[in-house]
């Protein structure tokens, strides 16, 4: 049971505004998960009731079994990694990461012997006597991490860490910290509004919005089958379309977004005469040439090309509705602007999304 | 114009005040220091440290002493009593009401410090607003006034917005997610504001400590009206030196004493002021 989190029905207002509402998730002892949602969707408010710097309103919290309610941070057996770091200017690197060990009054050898495998861990062995304010960003997040690994909390708690650090710095950071939790086998708890980071990271992934977890499971299983509206757009599912269901017939329903009709797989939830939010991925629309003889292809004229190195985005306009294709670099033909094509959307790649929150 | 000829002339105004109104009369006062006493009050100008040598003979030595103490207690006082107001207008306080509270804090000086001191008369005397209070419910009257008490109340009242304001400034420069991160891990509130808060608020304490301790170094006005007759204190010795008994002389070399006491007061808060720039 150390480091698993169980949060029944917890919900926390400020004011007027409900910044949690009626969350209920569970992470198993040595997960990484991670809360993923836009500023202001409750997500680091959940963390800091994990922490213990705001109390909820209502629900329960269990950490390895024991409800902390009525914990003050100091007695949490949790350590959070904040997101501008937090280290005290008026001590060194040893200080800041012998601080919790002085507060549990560890002999002397004990704190240096600590401080100084933390310090090896996250590669900054020799470090101890450096100031703060002489370090870089990077050095800065990773003294901070040393500060509450070397506590060895039950669970570790992780606000936005790689926020401030640029892109090159924090992917090799993120390869990092994950390598980090399954060597050490600790609960992370790790938030962030970066889609990317959460997909690359987390063993389990739980999206919010408005202060409601929307859907929570492995990454690969919220990219492929995103349960709402806003899950598909904050995983970055680039074609959104509110479609009117015509017919739903053997196995397919018959989709109509303006003039462009289309079919989608059914999976249950589709109701002729209703309307209905679909998804398709850019990588899975297919991008014909003009005078292919494809069944269902819709001709469309090119409107749009995102050049991304690895892979180039196709805005193509089809029967009134714009729908972007990727292709792959190797793949890509050249195109020109207003030039014909046909395009393809396969029946199992459209999706049926909820409206969500 | 070159950088530092624009920086000389930036800086000539201020330099010929301090050398008209600060460095020349110090040093005819250092020269007077020297000199001795003439029968009728003037100023004999033979040198010798016979008026320094006086100084530190024990009669003197005794009320720079009392002085030193009236000083300590007063900053400590003003510490015990500004430190939690600080903290609440910095940490409790809502945004909006913080400005009408620093107001509040530094209302005081609209009014003359000597008519504060004679308000505190009104306070404390034999008949005064609180034996008032007391004969009201029953009790005997106090003798709060004429004594060193009272000038030690009159001091700290007086001195007190000089320890808030920078105590208050240093707390809302203070990060409180420095505290937060003391508390996630394992700092109780007590080790927080040992281990976080007053390191670094130091230098508030230190400039606050310094604001305070030197005025009521030299205190004159409140052991003047506060005060009992034999309570002297530094300031009224030297007062009472140039005015009373006509030894400019004497009261110039106990001048130069007490600068000196103030120069170990400024030199011992030099620490904390410098770490202030480091943070």
């Amino acid at each position: 049971m150390r480091g698993a989190i169980r949060i029944e029905g917890v919900g926390k207002s400020f004011g007027d505004t409900e910044a949690v509402r009626d969350v209920s998730l569970e992470v198993a002892p040595g997960e990484f998960v991670t809360l993923l949602g836009p500023s202001g969707c409750g997500k680091t408010t959940l963390l800091r009731l994990l922490a213990g710097f705001e109390t909820p309103d209502a629900g329960r919290l269990l950490i390895s079994g024991r409800d902390v309610a009525g914990l003050p941070p100091h007695r949490r057996p949790v350590n959070t990694v904040f997101q501008h770091y937090a280290l005290f200017p008026h001590q060194d690197v040893a200080g800041n990461v012998a601080f919790g060990l002085r507060m549990q009054k560890r002999p002397g050898a004990e704190v240096r012997e600590r401080v100084a495998r933390a310090l090896e861990l996250v590669q900054l062995a020799g470090f101890e006597a450096r100031r703060v304010d002489e370090l870089s960003g990077g050095q800065k997040q990773r003294v901070a991490l040393a500060r509450a690994l070397v506590l060895e909390p039950e669970v570790l708690l992780l606000d936005e860490p790689l926020a401030a650090l640029d892109a090159k710095l924090r992917s090799q950071m993120q390869v990092e910290l994950k390598n980090l939790q399954e060597r050490l086998r600790m609960t992370f708890v790790f938030v962030t509004h970066d889609r990317d980071e959460a997909l690359i990271m987390s063993d389990r992934v739980a999206v919010m919005n408005a202060g409601r977890v929307e859907q929570h499971g492995t990454p690969d299983a919220l990219y492929d089958r995103p349960r709402t509206h806003f899950v598909a757009d904050f995983l970055g599912m680039r074609n959104l379309l509110r479609a009117r269901v015509e017919a739903v017939e053997g196995g397919l329903a018959r989709l109509a977004c303006g003039e462009l009709r289309f079919a989608a797989r059914d999976d249950g939830g589709y109701r002729a005469g209703e309307e209905a939010w679909v998804g398709v991925r850019p990588e899975r629309v297919r991008l014909l040439a003009a005078d292919a003889a494809e069944p269902g292809a819709h001709e469309g004229l090119v409107e749009d090309e995102i050049y991304l190195g690895d892979r180039t985005d196709w805005v193509v306009r089809a029967a009134g509705t714009a729908i972007v294709a990727a292709e792959s670099a190797r793949g890509a033909q050249p195109r020109g602007r207003g030039e014909k094509v046909r395009l393809a959307l396969p029946p199992e790649a459209v999706l049926r999304l909820e409206d969500g929150a | 114009m070159s950088a530092r000829r624009q920086a000389l002339l930036l800086l000539a105004p201020a330099a010929l005040t301090l050398l008209v109104l600060f460095a020349l009369p110090q040093a005819l006062m250092f020269e007077a220091s020297l000199g001795r006493r003439s029968a009728y009050g003037g100023i004999v100008h033979e040198w010798s440290l016979a008026n320094y040598a006086r100084a530190l003979e024990p009669l003197y030595l005794g009320i720079f002493a009392r002085s030193v103490g009236l000083a300590a207690v007063t900053t400590a006082l003003c510490l015990l009593l500004a430190w939690p107001v600080a903290w609440w207008i910095a940490f409790r306080v809502p945004q909006r009401h913080k400005s009408a509270l620093l107001v509040l804090l530094v209302l005081p000086f609209w009014t003359s410090f000597l008519v504060r001191m004679y308000a505190w008369i009104v306070l404390l005397r034999t008949e005064g607003v609180i034996n008032a209070a007391l004969a009201a419910v029953g009790m005997p009257a106090l003798d709060l006034l004429y004594n060193d008490i009272a000038v030690l109340i009159g001091q700290v009242y007086g001195e007190l917005p000089f320890m808030a304001l920078p105590l208050y400034a240093s707390m809302e420069k203070l990060d409180r997610r420095l505290l937060e991160a003391a508390a996630d891990l394992g700092a109780s509130p007590l080790r927080r504001l040992r281990e976080v808060a007053l390191p670094l608020t130091l230098p508030g304490i230190a400039a606050g400590g310094v604001l305070v301790f030197i005025p009521s170094l030299g205190a004159y006005l409140a052991p003047d009206l506060l005060g009992g007759a034999k309570g002297v204190y530094v300031g009224n010795l030297v007062q009472a030196q140039f005015a009373v008994a006509r030894d400019a002389p004497f009261g110039a070399a106990l001048s130069f004493v007490l600068a000196l006491l103030v120069l170990v007061a400024v030199a011992a808060a030099r620490r904390p002021l410098a770490a202030a720039r480091a943070l």
